[in-house]
């Protein structure tokens, strides 16, 4: 398996996701020589591999598809390109310079390129990293680890769980469940709101899900298998849930491990790599794309993305897009904003591939943003959002060849 | 696999009740020495007790009392361990430790300390001074007033220590009997016979090596026990691997008269951990995680390693420390019974095992236990999992990477799941190859770990999605 690697490619992806997929497609459509993806898995894909449900694919093949037959279409299309696809291949380190280390069943070894992609995907945030206390029993799962197991494996791991959180996410598990013919015990959100947008929100009911918001789980309990949940409600109000399962759901991060441990920076805000307007990484060899950018896009955003980071990557090889320096920070004021991406910009007269900016709020926001370019205010708009929502802000608000620091900032009040 | 009961085949010299971390070394210990041995374990696998959680620090027993009997045990324990790790193939992280002192109080006792350390035979420590404490550890907080080094604290590994040592015994003829409860049982002024939940079985001595349930064998078997234990529970913080170059030592706190304190180390996985707390509690079974212990326990942190702030946590746990109303170890022969108790090994188990076994086995002498040591015995290899030293992944013929986080491949899994020390649960099989433990927390692996697992452990990940 190792054996057949190439120890070179024009560009390696690391990640065989919707994002990493749809690059590789790009590239050799652009004329790359070598495009080589890389993924650990045994099946390329990434996260739609398992999620059973719809839908996928409206952007890319212009139809209604569910997540592994979805997949299965962005590979074919990608090795159909000319991309070499190579699953059961871990990349380990970054090396300055796009040197790369590669584990596999053969063991560990080095391969170059001139560019490397990096399209790593994003997880769900873990029990352990929430806190939640009680013991450690078998069957608490996020949902992928759950959709995992009954689409990749057909297994069930429990019979009558409990679902936290209520992100889109948290409402594939539900669905999953339902192919499971098992209705969860409660669905369970800390908020006063359900975080996904309608029409998702109608679906406990539809299941006949008890919802309870303003709730959380203090304590798992169980020592073998899960057999219930410690519940507090917002007023202090305690009680005891019995379930055989904690789905413990969104909360999404970045699978950033590879970038943290290599010399690339890092934005602790989105907790991915620190990227320009053509998902450059701040070594100018790497570039990153899809989910690893930030906590959560659907599969098609990612898709999209790769696609036109890819697109970048060709004109660079082809010196279309020189190396320079990244010339513009954007920095964000105050703790409502809580990331913005690019968080650089590259004085390049190239077009951007990225052409907005994307941003998330930490709280329920109504009023105005304000983008100041040294101290300078450039832009006043209105805004009313609600946190995990996207939104978008034109990178040509910041007036063409600017230098220097950007802020942006948001002020409450009438929109 | 829950056998139902029968009579147990054989007659052993030695019943060694309780497969924690002290149950495996006197196995080792003793069959060694020659004796035909049986060590008898209640839950499905080894390490299900006390010995589940712990700091997986190899104390010098420097802080120890001066002539306790458990000061004794680290020392040959500890002198042990440095003799055979790197037969067995076990890890040893020389990190070295720093006592800081954070208050005026606690500053003041350093120099009783120091002299302590030196009256446990553990000489080559020098006070240092609040800058050199900070050369040191550059990341340590604010408010460091003085410290001390002590080289010779080291981590291990504190799961495949015992692994080896009970292995080491299985190897050279030892019998182990998992998920088997010793239920009750007599002495006939030759022979023990043992009732268990898989029948009977008769050995010459039997030693209680229960951890946690050490009282209650002893009221169960000799009638009457010498201490009762109160189980004290420590809970812990496991951060992502990054957080491991925040600091270089174990960071000590000068310890109280109750706990060694928040101790801030590294682990032989590469991560960090804080902890672990003291709670008293009657709870013999459940070591509950209370998030605010939990926030608190990062807020010290914190304190002691600001950077910590910004780290991600990987992993919660707690464990119970098998205390009793004595500080001491409570250890007896019973000479006119043929039984040892081995109780209240409260928060030293991991260092001094070795050294204990071999002060029980001195013990069992004194009442007419004698073989012929073994010429030659073999000496198996534990698959190495510390992150400090070459890992399965690295190397050809691996079956390829399962738990992404830790990078557990194939064969490591095949390996913790067959021969003579087989895992039987999920929890056995973390601990013996870390798969799950990392970051994601089995967000990635869990689907293909329940598909290789199927039908291996007691209590599988999941059943067949049509077994309705
Ligand atoms: C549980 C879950 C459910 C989701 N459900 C939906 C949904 O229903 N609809 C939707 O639109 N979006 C959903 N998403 C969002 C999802 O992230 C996107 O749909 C999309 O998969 C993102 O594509 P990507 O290529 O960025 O990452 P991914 O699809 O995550 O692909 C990343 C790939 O990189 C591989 N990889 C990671 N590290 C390495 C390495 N070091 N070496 C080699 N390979 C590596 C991974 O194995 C993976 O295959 C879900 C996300 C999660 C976590
Ligand atoms: C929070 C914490 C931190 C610690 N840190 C350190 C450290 O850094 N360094 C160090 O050296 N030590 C440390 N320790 C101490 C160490 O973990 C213990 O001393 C050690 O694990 C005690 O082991 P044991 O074999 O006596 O007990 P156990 O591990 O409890 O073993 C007893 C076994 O007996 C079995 N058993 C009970 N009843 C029966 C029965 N009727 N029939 C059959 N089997 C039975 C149980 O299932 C159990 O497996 C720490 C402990 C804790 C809790």
């Amino acid at each position: 398996m190792t054996g057949d690697l190439p120890g070179f490619a024009d560009v390696v992806i690391v990640g065989a996701g919707p994002a990493g997929l749809a690059a590789a497609a790009e590239l050799k459509a652009r004329g790359v020589g070598s495009v080589l993806v890389l993924e650990r898995e045994a099946q390329a894909g990434g996260i739609p591999r398992h999620c059973g449900h719809s839908p996928f694919g409206m952007r890319e093949f212009h139809r209604l598809l569910r997540g592994p037959a979805y997949a299965a279409r962005l590979l074919a299309r990608a090795q159909a390109a000319g991309a070499l696809v190579k699953t059961g291949v871990t990349v380990t380190a970054l090396h300055p310079g796009s040197g790369l280390s590669v584990a596999s069943a053969g063991g560990l070894r080095q391969i170059t390129a001139r560019r490397v992609l990096l399209c790593t995907g994003v997880r769900e945030s873990t029990r352990a990293a929430r806190l939640i206390g009680g013991t450690k029993p078998g069957g608490v799962l996020s949902t992928g680890a759950l959709q995992g197991m009954v689409h990749l494996q057909a297994l069930r791991p429990f019979r009558n769980p409990v679902v936290l959180g209520t992100e889109l996410v948290s409402f594939s598990a539900l669905l999953t469940c339902r192919h499971l013919g098992i209705r969860p015990a409660a669905m369970i959100e800390p908020g006063p709101r359900v975080t996904a947008r309608r029409p998702a929100g109608l679906l406990p009911r539809l299941q006949g899900v008890p919802l309870l918001r303003n709730t959380s789980i203090t304590a798992i309990e169980g020592r073998d298998r899960v057999t219930g949940v410690s519940l507090q409600t917002a007023d202090g109000a305690r009680r005891r849930l019995a379930c055989d399962g904690v789905i413990v759901t969104g909360g999404f991060r970045p699978e950033a491990a590879l970038v943290r441990d290599s010399h690339l920076t890092m934005d602790p805000a989105t907790g991915g790599p620190v990227v320009d307007q053509f998902g450059r990484c701040s070594d100018p060899a790497y570039f990153a794309a899809g989910n690893l950018l930030r906590p959560v896009e659907t599969a098609g955003w990612s898709w999209n993305e790769g696609r036109i980071i890819g697109r970048a990557i060709a004109e660079s090889l082809g010196d279309e897009v020189p190396d320079f320096a990244q010339n513009m920070k954007i920095e964000l004021q105050g703790d409502v904003l809580k990331y913005i991406l690019p968080q650089t910009l590259s004085a390049c007269p190239a077009p951007a591939a990225l052409r907005h900016f994307q941003l998330r709020v930490t709280r329920p926001a109504r009023g105005r943003l304000i983008l100041r370019v040294n101290g300078e205010v450039v832009l006043s708009r209105a805004l009313s959002a609600l946190p995990e929502r996207r939104i978008t802000l034109p990178l040509n608000a910041l007036p063409a060849g600017a230098e220097g620091v950007a802020e942006l900032s948001f002020e409450d009040g009438p929109a | 696999m829950p056998a139902a009961p029968s009579a147990l085949q054989g007659s052993f010299d030695v019943a060694v009740i309780g497969a924690g971390v002290i149950g495996c070394a006197i196995a080792r210990r003793f069959t060694l020495e020659g004796a035909r041995v049986a060590v008898i374990e209640k839950a499905p696998d080894i390490l299900d007790g006390a010995s589940k959680g712990n700091s997986a620090i190899l104390h010098t027993g420097f802080d120890a009392p001066p002539g306790a009997l458990e000061t004794a045990c680290i020392a040959e324990g500890y002198a042990e361990y440095l003799e055979i790790h790197d037969k067995l193939g076990l890890p040893l992280i020389r990190a070295g430790a720093l006592v800081v002192a954070w208050t005026e109080e606690e500053e003041a006792l350093l120099p009783a300390l120091i002299q302590q350390a030196r009256d446990n035979g553990v000489a080559d420590i020098a006070p240092l001074s609040a800058a050199e404490t900070r050369a040191l550890e550059p990341g340590l907080g604010a408010g460091v007033r003085a410290g001390f080094r002590v080289p010779r604290e080291y981590l291990i590994d504190p799961w495949s220590a015992p692994h080896a040592y009970l292995l080491q015994a299985l190897a050279n003829g030892a019998t182990l009997l998992r998920g088997c409860e010793v239920t009750g049982g007599g002495f006939d002024g030759a022979m023990w016979r043992l009732e268990t939940t898989r029948g009977p079985l008769s050995a010459g001595i039997v030693i209680n090596a229960a951890g946690l349930y050490g009282d209650r064998i002893d009221a169960r078997l000799i009638g009457h026990s010498d201490f009762t234990i109160r189980p004290r529970k420590g809970q812990f913080i496991v951060y992502d691997k990054p957080a491991a170059a925040l600091a270089t030592h174990i960071l000590l706190p000068v310890p109280s008269k109750i706990t060694k304190g928040i101790v801030v180390c590294r682990t032989a996985f590469g991560n960090l951990i804080v902890g672990p707390t003291a709670e008293d509690q009657d709870d013999r079974e459940t070591a509950a995680l209370v998030p605010e212990t939990l926030a608190a326990l990062r807020a010290r942190g914190e304190e002691i390693l600001p950077a910590l702030a910004g780290q991600d946590v990987t992993a919660i746990y707690a464990g119970l420390r098998p205390a009793s109303e004595f500080k001491d170890y409570q250890i007896r022969a019973h000479a006119g019974l043929n039984y040892v108790t081995v109780g209240a090994i409260r928060s030293t188990g991991l260092s001094s095992a070795l050294g204990t076994a071999r002060h029980v086995h001195r013990l069992c002498a004194e009442f007419g236990h004698q073989r012929t040591p073994l010429g030659a015995p073999v000496w198996p290899q534990v698959t190495g999992i510390s992150e400090y030293a070459r890992r399965d992944w690295q190397c050809p013929g691996n079956g390829g990477i399962v738990c992404h986080c830790e990078r557990v491949t194939r064969r490591e899994i095949e390996a913790a799941l067959s021969g003579p020390l087989a895992a039987q649960s999920l929890a056995g099989l973390k601990r013996r190859t870390r798969v799950t433990m990392g970051r994601c927390q089995g967000f990635y692996c869990s689907a293909a770990l329940a598909a290789l697992t199927k039908g291996r452990l007691t209590q599988p990940m999941a059943e067949a999605e049509d077994d309705r």
